[in-house]
């Protein structure tokens, strides 16, 4: 089959657009192909989008991207069902390192934008099927009765990525590796949101919350807020979610409605709901990511990275997207887009955040799947904190007893000690 | 703040159907094997399209969020999973 284009991109979500932009600035043709009738019409994000990717890709970016609020307050909350203890950080220093929060079909649609203004074609309401073979090798994709050709093939068709599959890249996807993420955009006026919580104009809070909000089972709660809504949901592990006797649809709204949260997201109109899989097996999960002809992006190479206080999916999709556009363009100098030729894909993310990242955290996910993170410790932490500030006149215990107490009826000493132990090893 | 049935939450969508072609299909064989009460789909489908009604259990697509979560949970790999074709399914106006 002739290669009509240098390289067809098969989905213009962030690592997609990344790999685009970056082969257009570079003079090569490029077709994008998008399922959606705009780029970010199928895409959700928790969301909260760590700036430096995109800032070597696009200096500056943050002056005209659609950025919701530049996060200045993290805050992370053990929840049961009665309480919420936190740690609340509010520094300047988080500024140093910037993330924003973020709404997805904006934002894509701007980042595609830029592809095409770079050079790139961008199509829309078109779905890729299937790769198209000839001798084992990616030649171009099949979308319904046309058939298009080019030298080289990105998949960056996102956490389902049936062109991955279908290429034989990536196997099955085990729910026991996958999490589903579900969340309720509630609309609130500005000034409201900034008081709530406690931000500066046009700051940001991030909110993850632990414990009673998933039942126990690995994941948890996030809260984001935009400029004029909120982003609240639920991420929790397929696997323990289809073996629990909850739905999922009963969670989300159990969240929502979870008296301590009442404060903050009262009277906020619901004006999106929407849902999305997560694959968060990290360096376990990868798919491989090159083939001849194909190179394999973010969320459809399985490049997500949870450490139970971070969970990062669009640097690593934009940084892989721009490692495939390099490699790409140095296999167009030589003509050479088989494997080998593509092969420099693998050591630029070898070398960049993206592997050394995973590898770093190659034990989190287990860490993470240990249930008694989400059942006992919160009501532990709980304990402690409920009972010190208990003040009513009978004799109070030292803090060494009211925290042994907790202890031990949360697990115990010797398991605390080995999960902390376990913690302090893998994240 | 009240509850929100979960038909109420999805009418906060666009959603385009495709009449014609749904995009998940269901082996009623395959899934009449499972105990409705206990199936994955019925616990995981963060849009609740996946009904345990008496003895079966019931699907419809319309309303489905595309997230693929049915397609790797079913305990019996009853579920042909693809994306809606172009231009169909849900359209995220936030997301």
């Amino acid at each position: 089959m002739d290669a009509d284009f240098d390289a067809i991109v098969v989905g213009a979500g962030p690592a997609g657009s990344v790999a685009a932009y970056s082969l257009a600035v570079a003079g090569l043709n490029v077709l994008m192909i998008e399922r959606g009738t705009a780029p970010g019409s199928k895409n959700v994000t928790g969301g909260r989008l760590y700036a430096h990717a995109l800032e070597r890709v696009i200096p500056g970016f943050a002056g005209e991207a659609p950025l919701e609020r530049l996060v200045t307050r993290e805050t992370i909350t053990f929840l049961t069902d009665e309480s919420a203890v936190s740690v609340d950080v509010a520094s300047d220093k988080l500024l140093k390192t910037p993330s924003y929060t973020v709404l997805r079909a904006e934002f894509d649609a701007w980042l595609a934008a830029r592809a095409e203004a770079a050079g790139a074609t961008l199509v829309t309401s078109i779905r890729a099927d299937e790769p198209i073979l000839e001798g084992g090798k990616v030649v171009g994709v099949r979308c319904g009765e046309d058939s298009m050709g080019a030298s080289v093939v990105i998949a960056a068709d996102g956490a389902n990525s049936l062109i991955a599959q279908k290429a034989g890249l990536r196997r099955e996807l085990d729910p026991s590796e996958m999490a589903t993420g579900v969340k309720c955009v509630l609309e609130l006026p500005r000034g409201v949101i900034e008081e709530r919580f406690n931000l500066d104009e046009g700051g940001g809070a991030a909110h993850l919350y632990v414990g009673e909000c998933t039942k126990g089972m690995p994941g948890g709660g996030f809260l984001y807020t935009n400029k004029e809504s909120l982003s609240i949901g639920l991420v929790v592990q397929a696997a323990a979610l289809a073996r629990s006797p909850h739905r999922l649809v009963d969670l989300v709204e159990d969240f929502r409605l979870h008296p301590r949260l009442g404060a903050l997201v009262k009277d906020g109109r619901l004006v999106e709901y929407s849902a999305h899989l997560i694959p968060e097996a990290g360096l376990a999960g990868m798919a491989s990511p090159v083939a001849d002809g194909l190179l394999v992006v973010g969320d459809a190479a399985g490049l997500v990275l949870n450490t139970g206080y971070t969970l990062r999916g669009m640097d690593f999709a934009m940084a892989s997207g721009a490692a495939a556009a390099e490699a790409v363009i140095e296999a167009a100098k030589v003509g050479n887009f088989s494997k080998a030729g593509l092969g420099s894909y693998v050591d630029k993310l070898n070398r960049s955040f993206v592997m050394r990242d995973l590898r770093t955290f190659k034990k989190a996910p287990r860490f993470l799947h240990n249930k008694r993170i989400y059942s006992d410790y919160p009501g532990l932490v709980e304990d402690v904190a409920t009972h010190v500030f208990a003040v009513d006149g009978s004799p109070r215990l030292p803090l060494r007893k009211v925290a042994a107490r907790a202890v031990g009826a949360h697990g115990g000493l010797r398991q605390l000690a080995k999960d902390g132990w376990r913690g302090m090893t893998s994240l | 703040m009240t509850r929100m049935s979960i038909e109420e939450r999805l009418a906060a969508d666009k959603h385009v159907v495709d009449e014609g072609t749904p995009h998940i299909v269901v082996d009623v064989a395959a899934c009449a094997t499972c105990t409705p009460q206990d199936c994955a789909c019925v616990k995981a489908c963060p849009a609740g399209l996946f009904k345990a009604q008496g003895d079966t259990v019931t699907f419809d697509y319309a309303g489905c969020l595309e997230c693929g979560t049915c397609r790797i949970v079913c305990f019996k790999k009853a579920i042909a999973w693809n994306h809606p074709e172009g231009g169909f399914g849900v359209e995220y106006r936030y997301g």
